[in-house]
């Protein structure tokens, strides 16, 4: 039976009612929303001049209606301590959105913690310790100086090394420029931590490190872009449900051809048509679907490759458009080397290619046909690539993303107008960091070294090992045995006797044991190991800057209290480092102690003026002050200058200036060029921000100007040859099993469903993860559709239920990724590439029943999900 | 995993527990707040009509009759599926009414008779019309609203309630 929520009438959102700006603090595309609040004794009336919209509500509003609000847009919060009602509907006025919600962010009023309305009661209220057995509550002061005294003691009697750390990189929730500052000054300039992991990989590393070898920061266009192109190229991605209101808003108007009119006005001299797309994806779709519907099915072209022989497919294109003259040979000679090189070392056949790929010589041909054949008259044909996890998380991610940067440079398509090559991303981003040179590459294989008893202590932010790691049931085995060894310990002694206490845990960390710290919005799956939880405040509790996948920054304003007496991850840091002061001090580690000075932070603010103001590129132009007067719409990153003063360069390019070159680390600067200056603790830049009118002057595309980041400002074409199964052991595992286990996210659900999990709405329709399998397997394997089935091989084992569809080949599986009740990573082997980035998506195991459908999935729907017009 | 058969239950009272959407439910049709010298007593949820939409025996199979209700500005759908299905009325328990204005931003669903869907062609939405109307695929943040229906003896069919909010409008009964 389908969840209702029996709501038929909301409160009406009065005319003066506050009215804060929002970004959807989950998937990169960012939406722009608005939170209304007013007085929870006070509402608007069906009266145009008693309601926010100016609009008679007694009457039926039309599609599309700026008016209407759906029951997950409503809560009640406290708002400085008082009780207010909540709307955060989207914002018309945005870009990025023009008004569409998604089903995740259409649910973050519904996701706020709410104790009228018994909303994500699983969050943390009080920072919370390992006493008597149990997790038990206790004062910011006391979790904060055990904390303290522990890690404080690991470092000096052990050094930096024993201190692992597990830390968000991104924006949105769980991230956001303050929060990776303020993790980034503690671990990287306090100290120098080289034992460190980002959330959803076992290392610290790029997810795209050869774009960023080849000086193609990986976020290079905007989102216009998808409205101009001639040819859209997805690889290993389905982003109507994974950037869903990017592909609606931008994608769906080219191919639907209601972009037209922007092309002729874009582009005068050329011919113009609506938009053809390339998708690469072994399973069919909803976006494959979607984008038939709207273009017609000859101008979509579903290539189903074979699982991780993506780079053969782009060597073949870059050999053929090559041999064909249909490269952009004023671009290549001017802005890139290596070009011949590449040719000659990727060559691969139209034949070759099809063999390995499983793909016709003439998709192959046709598809490299709509990406480079000059249109009529001649012109360049403008073909956008865009590329995520099915590439990232895929076979052999550094040459693959390397063999497709190679076909995007041979083509002329890159920084130009309709053009662009991107990954589309997860989250939002906000990296803002001292240098992590020292970290190394290849960085350390944290999970790995965790596993064989590496690490003494383990601070843990915004991640959940347990849910986002490949290799996940051996890491949770050891993680546990590990943990519990200090948890032991700590039952042994009283709770008030902190020596004591501190020296029970030290002596198990001697025996092999491992101090566990998590930081987190809520009680993790990773967290039932810790032994002490500190309780953070997330978007919208706190002021929070993030920028989107076209590098859109904006300011989510706070518009509600945090939980009881959780606090924005940045003030979490800086009392931690307080705390780590006065113990060192007490220890007469005075230059220990000396490290953790400048941590005064009063507010969220302060980290951003102290992280992103002073030290990212254009960071001097951007102050909350400006952010907030520019809405939802912004302005994309990097900011160059005022529109008072006009654009200052301020000894950092935005690419757009000839000759100018930047340098420098890039780690997960996401496509904002790296931006440290050499001093992290300079001075501001000289440009006054004394003033705070002005508005942000930012950057449309980057290397708009053929000034790429690089040495010389040329872009590097790269030798990508095939080399198979890459990750260890991964050639063997697909021999013995006989299902791919493919995997990755549905609409319904966002990231781990760590807020999913408290929505009955969601979990109504996804009680457990999903794996979708060929009727054919399901009929050879004796199942039925809502079976619970066990999905195994030698790395470990996981369960899902049986969702019948032929969107999957046979012998092909697609399961739900990181659900908390059936972890796709246990299955996944602990392969990796040269840098540490895992291989989640080329896995094999088997498959059998564990039981018949359970209660909750029998009145589930088990109908195909593609949208049929009748 | 208890939960499932309480949803709808925990739903409605978790509804009626937020003190202050019910009392700000019954004042939202209010149009001046001047005038009244003593609150009104509220209504925990709209009063509907009991509307007669048809009778048993013009439905034919897997054949979509176009309805509306509360009122005229609400375009519905009446199906005999065949089989007893959640909220299902009539003799056979096969008889639904939906909503067929999409949740998500209000554009018009069409019945795909094969698969027993509601879809929209607006944003690709599939809503099962056998399953409560659950949201197969698709971006409303809710299941499709769904009629209350009562069959009499003579086989005349009754809407009488919703069970959620109908998109475009702040209240289901305006």
């Amino acid at each position: 039976m389908a969840y209702k929520r029996q709501i038929d009438r909301l409160p009406i959102v009065p005319a003066d009612a506050k009215e804060h700006n929002v970004v959807c603090h989950y998937c990169i595309v960012g939406c722009g929303y608005k939170a209304y609040s007013w007085d929870i004794d006070k509402q608007g009336t069906t009266a145009p001049t008693g309601n926010k919209f100016n609009l008679d509500l007694s009457k039926q509003q039309g599609p599309d209606t700026d008016a209407w609000y759906a029951p997950s847009m409503y809560n009640i919060v406290k708002q400085d301590g008082r009780d207010v009602h909540l709307v955060i509907k989207p914002d018309k006025n945005c870009v990025v959105n023009s008004g569409l919600g998604s089903v995740r962010g259409a649910r973050m009023a519904e996701m706020t913690y709410s104790s009228v309305r018994n909303t994500e009661q699983q969050r943390l209220t009080d920072p919370m310790v390992w006493r008597y057995g149990q997790m038990q509550p206790t004062s910011w002061d006391d979790a904060l100086d055990l904390v303290a005294r522990v890690t404080a003691a690991i470092l000096a009697n052990k050094g930096e090394d024993a201190l692992f750390v597990s830390a968000y990189d991104h924006g949105g929730a769980g991230g956001g420029y303050e929060n990776t500052w303020a993790t980034g000054k503690l671990y990287f300039e306090s100290l120098k931590i080289k034992n460190i992991r980002i959330h959803n990989r076992p290392a610290y590393n790029s997810e795209v490190h050869a774009t960023r070898d080849m000086g193609v920061g990986e976020l290079n266009n905007c989102y216009e872009d998808a409205e101009l192109a001639d040819t859209i190229v997805v690889v290993g991605a389905n982003p109507l449900e994974t950037q869903t209101n990017y592909f609606l808003n931008h994608w769906i108007p080219n191919l639907r051809g209601t972009s037209l009119d922007k092309k002729k006005a874009e582009f005068p001299n050329e011919a113009v048509e609506p938009g053809r797309i390339v998708i690469i994806d072994p399973r069919r779709t909803v976006t494959v679907n979607a984008c038939e519907v709207e273009a017609g099915a000859d101008r979509v072209m579903h290539l189903q490759i074979n699982s991780g022989t993506d780079l053969v497919l782009f060597n073949a294109w870059l050999t053929y458009i090559a041999d064909k003259g249909w490269t952009d040979k004023a671009f290549i000679g001017a802005s890139t080397k290596d070009f011949d090189k590449a040719v000659a070392g990727n060559r691969t056949s139209l034949e070759e290619a099809a063999r390995i790929t499983g793909l016709t010589v003439d998709q192959i041909r046709q598809s490299a046909e709509w990406i480079a054949q000059p249109k009529g008259g001649g012109a360049r044909r403008r073909a956008m690539f865009a590329y995520e996890k099915g590439l990232i998380w895929g076979n052999d991610n550094y040459r693959t993303n390397g063999a497709l940067v190679n076909v995007a440079l041979a083509t002329g398509n890159v920084g130009r107008p309709g053009g662009g090559c991107v990954r589309l991303g997860g989250h939002q981003e906000g990296y803002s960091r001292p240098s992590d040179a020292h970290v190394g590459r290849p960085a350390p294989y944290i999970d790995q070294l965790l596993i064989n008893g590496q690490g003494a202590v383990h601070h843990i932010w915004g991640c959940d090992h347990y849910k986002t790691t490949l290799n996940a049931l051996q890491f949770k085995n050891a993680y546990k045995r590990r943990t519990d060894l200090v948890k032991d310990a700590m039952a042994t002694v009283p709770w008030g006797d902190r020596q004591a206490m501190v020296n029970a845990i030290l002596a198990a960390i001697d025996k092999g044991g491992l101090f566990s710290v998590d930081v987190d919005i809520i009680p993790t799956q990773i967290g039932q190991g810790s032994h002490v939880w500190l309780p953070a405040a997330t978007s919208g509790e706190m002021n929070l800057t993030s920028m989107n996948g076209e590098r859109r920054m904006r300011l989510t304003e706070r518009y509600m209290d945090p939980p009881g007496r959780s606090m924005p991850d940045c003030l979490i840091v800086a009392r931690l480092a307080n705390h780590m002061e006065r113990v060192l001090r007490e220890m007469g580690k005075a230059d220990l102690a000396d490290k953790f000075k400048g941590y005064d932070w009063k507010t969220e603010e302060d980290a951003f003026m102290d992280g992103y103001h002073r030290h990212e590129k254009g960071g001097e132009f951007v102050t909350y002050a400006r952010l907030r007067a520019m809405g939802t719409n912004g302005f994309q990153e990097p900011a160059v200058g005022l529109d008072t003063t006009g654009p200052v360069t301020a000894g950092t390019t935005t690419g757009q200036t000839p000759g100018m070159v930047v340098q420098g680390p890039t780690i997960e600067a996401r496509g904002k060029e790296p931006a440290q200056k050499s001093e992290p603790s300079a001075a501001a830049s000289t440009v006054p921000v004394a003033s705070e009118g002005g508005k942000i002057i930012g950057t449309k595309r980057l290397y708009a100007d053929g000034k790429f980041n690089t040495k010389d400002g040329k872009a590097i074409f790269m030798e990508t040859k095939w080399r198979g199964l890459q990750a260890s052991g991964k050639e063997e595992e697909s021999k013995k099993f006989p299902f791919l286990i493919n995997n990755g996210r549905a609409n319904h659900v966002w990231q781990s469903a760590y807020l999913d999990q408290q929505n009955d709405f969601v979990m109504d329709r996804y009680p457990w993860p999903t794996i979708e399998m060929n009727p054919q397997d399901v009929t050879r394997l004796g199942l039925k559709q809502g079976d619970l089935v066990e999905v195994y091989n030698d790395n470990g084992s996981t369960q899902a239920i049986v969702y019948p569809t032929d969107r999957v080949k046979e012998r092909q599986t697609f399961m739900l990724f990181a659900f908390p009740r059936g972890v796709q990573g246990n299955v996944v082997s602990a392969g990796v590439n040269e840098f540490i980035i895992p291989n989640y998506k080329q896995t094999w195991g088997n498959i059998r029943k564990l039981a018949d459908a359970p209660e909750a999935v029998r009145g589930l729907s088990f109908k195909p999900q593609d949208y049929v017009a009748s | 995993m208890k939960r499932c058969d309480l949803l709808v239950d925990a739903g409605r009272r978790r509804f009626l527990s937020g003190a202050g959407v019910a009392a700000a439910g019954a004042a939202a049709a209010t149009v001046i707040p001047s005038v009244p010298a003593k609150a009104a007593v509220p209504a925990a949820r709209v009063t509907y009509p009991s509307t007669r939409l048809g009778n048993v025996k013009d439905l034919k199979l897997n054949q979509p009759v176009g309805v509306a209700y509360p009122d005229a500005e609400a375009p519905g759908v009446l199906l005999k599926l065949g089989k007893r299905v959640p909220g299902g009325a009539g003799p056979d328990g096969d008889i639904v009414g939906f909503s067929t204005i999409c949740p998500h931003k209000g554009y018009p669903l069409a019945y795909s008779a094969d698969r027993r869907t509601l879809n929209c062609p607006g944003h690709y939405s599939v809503f099962d019309c056998e399953a409560g109307g659950q949201e197969t695929w698709g971006h409303a943040t809710q299941n499709l609203p769904q009629y209350s229906l009562r069959v009499d003896q003579k086989g005349d069919i009754f809407a009488e309630g919703l069970d959620e909010l109908l998109y475009g409008r702040l209240s289901n009964v305006l």
